[in-house]
């Protein structure tokens, strides 16, 4: 099956591992990740100011290109481009001079006509293969591998585009239990990782992965499974400084959810792309007879 | 502590404008808390979510200007998913936010941003959002 | 045609003067054809006001007038009622009204309400000159009353109206009456417990003479109208031949099998042939066949061995009876919005999150731990409680906007009640006001908050969450304007009352009005709180809004009291605003049958002709809607006294708006 696909800039860069290990176990589970022959930046975040048109731009770019190239819908793995080319849409579906008028500035592309969904993969993968299929695809159970799930603020919020129940989500969490994880109570899968402050503002990044990091593995996690790069850097690389903070620290892998996905599905370790990773997940996958 | 509360300051034509940019009603709330009891950057406040929306409902627009707050959240929509109100406490930090931004006064500077995630591979992501929140 | 109108403009103080500009509007009036006199005056509804439109009538001969006022819902009653001492057909007189339909709605557009109210007065003497006179039919009724809900609401009206001599079918759907009362520990602000205060009631009910129990019951069917009703009920079967049964209790000592007890919120084991509680009244069980194992399985039929009555009898079926009816009381009380709803609050995740009412059994002596507070997960004696109030009341963004009006108070009794039965235990209230508006209720919470030491935190809590074999809960204290955090052992959450599962259900069956929650509506909000918009039914207790039990108690007498009134009476009057058939021009389609909600228009079967049954029609307008041949219509509302005034209202519309500002 084709699915159009939006990357974003990120998974090009640092998260090259969550990019790799997506396009191969969607390979496994019979999805052919196309990436959209044109696309630019989504915008990172979604401008929340009634009098800005300016800064949908980018996104509803992207939503031409996905016309273009003759999709209905796109895929997209990073939350931050989720969050904010979802919102945008939404709004446009909402707001009908709006998209005139943004139609109207951007006169050289063909119109945006709202009636592209976008999606994140892990519900594209819910709703269209469903979890069964994906566990009869299973070849290496994730048996013992006890897993938080963490989606911080992006995919959760706000309502117009939550990926599931903003409080108690479980979306991720079946998706795991599909794959043989054993998933953990981890209350603070939808608290926030303090996001772009990691650049001028570290301090605040570093209180939060040593809080988050702490209270999974207080909650007894092997390793926290993720699914935005941003959230990925603070609360994986950001260990190292945490570390250097709270010299108590415990540290703990943390994985994009589609490298233990690629894992399961028997995919090669190459495409998991875990040289990327900053606390090496291999020993735990290894004690647990995950991986050889 | 007193302050006084003048009729020139409450419902200011700056505190319109933050209504009008940001789409709220700043009377909607009734000061239930709930935004800061579950805010994830509280801790690195000097006004609480709430206070910031109360010093706004009294005119007291400076404080909440110069506070730090507004650039310590994060945009991460827990006050308004939460507010038994409704009220869209993520856009009124980004409309106080843009009170500041759209004079031209820029908080972190383009040149440091790139340099400092130069020292480490810093997410594009991050360059950028921050870029979008904190300049112009 | 009417060709001596009068026309009274009322000021209402300045609700109307202030803004329509009244002498423009007396002048414009006198103008009008027909119209032989008009006149101002500034309380029209007062005593002098009535007296100066009765000499008017006489004075000046006329014969009809228009009271241009407030809605006909509060005067059109008072100026008719003049018109009757006076001779004058009361149908000879209309209400114009230019309150609510002009100067309240345009108190910004003065200029634009003062041209409204005169097309509304023209309108009205439009209408007014095509009037005939109108007579009422009289009926008789049955003196027989059916409360549906044996809360302590339905409990105290059916005593009322048995004391009044007349009787009355109680009506409940459990087994047992005493609804939510019979569940709670000790009420607010005495602490007297519903086994001391509400137990001899239900015995009264039991023994009364004038009292038929219908438990287990649900209503089927309600048809006819006040006075009149036929109401088919189901009685479910109970499996049990109450007939037979002595109520000893040896089959539930036997039941082998253990489902969760319902009045026990779930919070432990019941068994499967049941009653609700010990004192229950009637005091036969019934079975529950979802977990009965012989329903179930079809082995066990341990009862059946036990009764020594022989009174099992798994062969039972529903039966449907039809009773006659004269009124009927709705109390069909609340329930608690389901705390699942509150995700952040760990709500159905952690058993140690339990709502006001699994609290309530926490602390009854009746309850699972026979009053000895204990955490549900583990039997622990919880060392803190965390309250948080207004979960999910007072909510319009995710739940429910309204207040539920107890939970301030039972909340403060539930920490007190806590206090008491763990001495050293800490009690937290996390509250955003505390509505203590009763008599002693102030009083109580000080007490509470005093001596007991409770602690009451202001702010909302935002999450809830387990660390180890704790609670964590994180507040604001917006006193001291701080976020904090609690390590605790229970939670109890002062859920939103919300109407009982069923009353949007049961409104449907009644053709009754809610409000967009499912809380009944009384006819209005000040004036007739215990009346219903619908004659013959009035409202109870819970079943119309959130409120406590002395509050219940006392509408559930008002609403017993208009029963006696209305059984005081010989017959009923019918209002003859209804439809009629005009039968030279009906051309026999039955349109109009297949539309009344009521059953009151039929096709004659001889002439094939449609005929109104005059009792039965609530004169709602539908059959004159629908008919096409305009063969239908409504007394005194005929098609050209409505296009006329359709045509009144209308003409020079384009002029009048363009003062309508956005
Ligand atoms: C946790 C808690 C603590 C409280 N503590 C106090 C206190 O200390 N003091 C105080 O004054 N108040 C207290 N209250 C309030 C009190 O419970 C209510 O005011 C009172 O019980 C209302 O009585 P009711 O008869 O209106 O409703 P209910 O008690 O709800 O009775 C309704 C009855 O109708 C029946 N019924 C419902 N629908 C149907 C149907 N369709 N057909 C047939 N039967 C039906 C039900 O089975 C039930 O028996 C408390 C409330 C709560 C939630
Ligand atoms: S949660 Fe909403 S109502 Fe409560 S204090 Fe915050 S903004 Fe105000
Ligand atoms: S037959 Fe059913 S109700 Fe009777 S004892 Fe057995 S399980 Fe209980
Ligand atoms: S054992 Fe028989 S008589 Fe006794 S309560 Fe049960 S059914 Fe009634
Ligand atoms: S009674 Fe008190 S706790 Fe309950 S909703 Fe009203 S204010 Fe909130």
């Amino acid at each position: 099956m084709e699915v159009s696909y939006f990357p974003g800039c990120t998974l090009k860069q640092t998260a090259r591992n969550f990019e790799i290990s997506a396009i191969s176990s969607c390979k496994l589970l019979g999805l052919d990740l196309t990436e959209l022959s044109r696309w630019n930046c989504c915008g990172t975040v979604y401008s929340l100011s009634t009098d800005d048109s300016m800064h949908h731009l980018a996104p509803i770019r992207n939503l031409i290109r996905v016309q273009e190239d003759g999709f209905k819908e796109v895929v997209t793995l990073c939350s931050m481009c989720y969050n904010t080319l979802k919102q945008a849409n939404e709004l446009m579906k909402k707001e009908p001079d709006r998209l005139k008028k943004m139609n109207d500035f951007m006169y050289r592309e063909e119109d945006y006509i709202p009636d592209v969904e976008v999606y994140h993969l892990v519900t594209y993968i819910k709703e269209r293969l469903g979890y069964e299929k994906v566990r009869e695809l299973v070849k290496q159970p994730l048996t013992g591998l006890k897993v938080a799930v963490y989606y911080g603020c992006l995919l959760l919020r706000p309502d117009s585009i939550k990926l599931d129940d903003r409080e108690n989500p479980m979306i991720m969490e079946d998706l795991l239990t599909a794959l043989g994880a054993e998933i953990i109570d981890y209350p603070f899968s939808n608290e926030c990782c303090g996001s772009y402050h990691t650049l001028g503002q570290k301090e605040i990044v570093l209180n939060r992965t040593n809080k988050l990091i702490t209270e999974a593995r207080r909650d007894g996690a092997d390793v926290l499974v993720l699914s935005c790069p941003e959230c990925d850097f603070n609360l994986d690389h950001r260990q190292k400084d945490t570390l250097e903070k709270y010299p108590n620290f415990q540290t703990m892998p943390v994985l994009y959810f589609t490298q233990l996905l690629n894992i399961a599905l028997g995919g090669n370790l190459e495409d998991c792309g875990f040289e990327l990773n900053y606390i090496d997940p291999l020993p735990v996958l290894r004690e647990k007879g995950i991986i050889k | 502590m007193k302050i006084e509360i003048k009729n020139e300051e409450v419902r200011s034509e700056i505190i319109q404008r933050i209504e009008e940019i940001s789409g709220e009603n700043i009377y909607k709330c009734y000061q239930c808390g709930k935004c800061s009891a579950g805010c994830p950057s509280a801790d690195e406040m000097d006004l609480l979510p709430n206070q910031v929306i109360r010093n706004l409902q009294i005119g007291k627009v400076d404080a909440v200007l110069n506070s730090r707050s507004i650039w310590v959240c994060a945009t991460c929509y827990m006050c308004w998913i939460r507010c038994p109100r409704g009220v869209n406490l993520t856009s009124l930090f980004e409309a106080c936010r843009l009170m500041t931004l759209r004079q031209n006064l820029d908080q972190v500077g383009l040149k440091e941003a790139i340099k400092e995630s130069e020292e480490m591979d810093i997410p594009q992501i991050a360059i950028i959002s921050l870029l979008r929140k904190l300049t112009s | 045609m009417n060709k001596r109108i009068g026309v009274f403009i009322c000021h209402c103080g300045l609700n109307i003067a202030g803004t329509v500009d009244v002498d423009a509007l007396r002048e414009a009036v006198g103008k009008i054809r027909n119209v032989v006199y008009v006149k101002n005056y500034i309380f029209l509804c007062s005593q002098p006001g009535q007296e100066m439109v009765s000499d008017a009538v006489k004075e000046h001969k006329l014969d009809g007038f228009i009271v241009a006022n407030c809605s006909p819902t509060l005067h059109e009653k008072t100026f008719r009622t003049i018109a009757i001492k006076l001779g004058m057909n009361p149908y000879l007189v209309e209400v114009a009204n230019i309150r609510e339909q002009s100067s309240w709605p345009h108190s910004k557009q003065p200029d634009y309400a003062t041209k409204k109210a005169l097309k509304i007065i023209k309108g009205t003497i439009k209408k007014l000159e095509r009037n005939i006179e109108l007579y009422t039919q009289r009926v008789g009724l049955t003196k027989r009353a059916l409360v549906i809900g044996g809360g302590i609401a339905g409990i105290q009206a059916a005593l009322d109206i048995a004391d009044g001599g007349y009787e009355v079918l109680l009506l409940d759907r459990k087994q047992s009456i005493g609804g939510h009362m019979a569940q709670i520990s000790e009420t607010f602000p005495t602490l007297d417990c519903p086994q001391c205060i509400m137990t001899p009631k239900m015995t009264e009910v039991a023994q009364h003479p004038n009292i038929k129990l219908y438990t287990y019951s649900e209503v089927e069917e309600i048809s006819g109208f006040i006075g009149n009703f036929t109401v088919k009920l189901r009685q479910k079967a109970r499996y049990v031949d109450w007939d037979k049964c002595t109520g000893c209790g040896e089959c539930i000592a036997k039941c082998p099998s253990k489902p969760l007890s319902e009045f026990n919120r779930n919070l432990c084991k019941g068994t499967a042939i049941y009653r609700d509680f010990e004192q229950a009244v009637p005091s036969y069980p019934v079975i529950n066949k979802e977990a009965c194992l012989y329903f179930q399985k079809g082995v066990c039929r341990v009862c059946e061995k036990v009764c020594p009555a022989a009174a099992i009898n798994y062969e039972d079926k529903d039966i449907i009876k039809e009773e006659k009816i004269g009124a009927i009381i709705i109390a069909t009380g609340y329930d608690l919005m389901p705390i699942q709803a509150l995700g952040e609050y760990g709500a159905g995740k952690y058993k140690d999150v339990v709502d006001g009412m699994q609290f309530e059994r926490l602390l009854a002596s009746t309850g699972p731990y026979a009053g000895n507070v204990k955490r549900p997960s583990d039997q622990k004696v919880p060392e803190s409680v965390v309250f948080i109030q207004c979960a999910g009341s007072r909510d319009p963004e995710t739940h429910y906007p309204y207040c539920s009006k107890i939970c301030c108070m039972y909340t403060a009794k539930q920490a007190l009640l806590y206090k008491h039965n763990v001495h050293h235990g800490k009690a937290y209230i996390f509250y955003i006001d505390i509505r203590s508006n009763g008599k002693g209720y102030e009083e109580f919470v000080q007490r509470v908050q005093e001596e007991e030491g409770v602690v009451y935190i202001r702010g909302k809590v935002s999450k809830v969450f387990k660390r180890g074999d704790k609670l964590v809960v994180w507040g604001a204290d917006t006193l001291t304007g701080q976020t904090v955090e609690i390590e605790t052992d229970l939670v109890v959450l002062a859920s939103a009352m919300i109407p009982s599962t069923g009353s949007l259900n049961l409104a449907s069956k009644t053709r009754l009005a809610t409000d967009k929650f499912g809380w009944f509506s009384e006819a209005h909000p000040k004036l007739r709180p215990v009346e219903s918009v619908t004659g013959g039914y009035f409202l109870a207790g819970t079943a119309q809004a959130p409120r406590d039990i002395p509050e219940t108690v006392a509408q559930a007498s008002g609403a017993a009291s208009k029963v006696l009134a209305l059984f005081s009476n010989e017959y009923i009057e019918s209002d003859p605003v209804i439809a009629q058939v005009d039968p030279e021009i009906c051309n026999r389609c039955g349109y109009c049958e297949s539309v009344c909600a009521y059953g009151a228009v039929k096709l004659n079967p001889k002439t094939r002709i449609a005929e109104v049954n005059e009792v039965l029609c609530e004169g709602c307008g539908a059959c004159a809607a629908t008919c096409p041949s305009g063969a239908i219509s409504h007394r005194n509302n005929s098609r050209k006294q409505i296009f006329d005034m359709i045509s009144v209202a209308t003409e020079n519309y384009d002029q009048i708006t363009t003062k309508f500002d956005k």
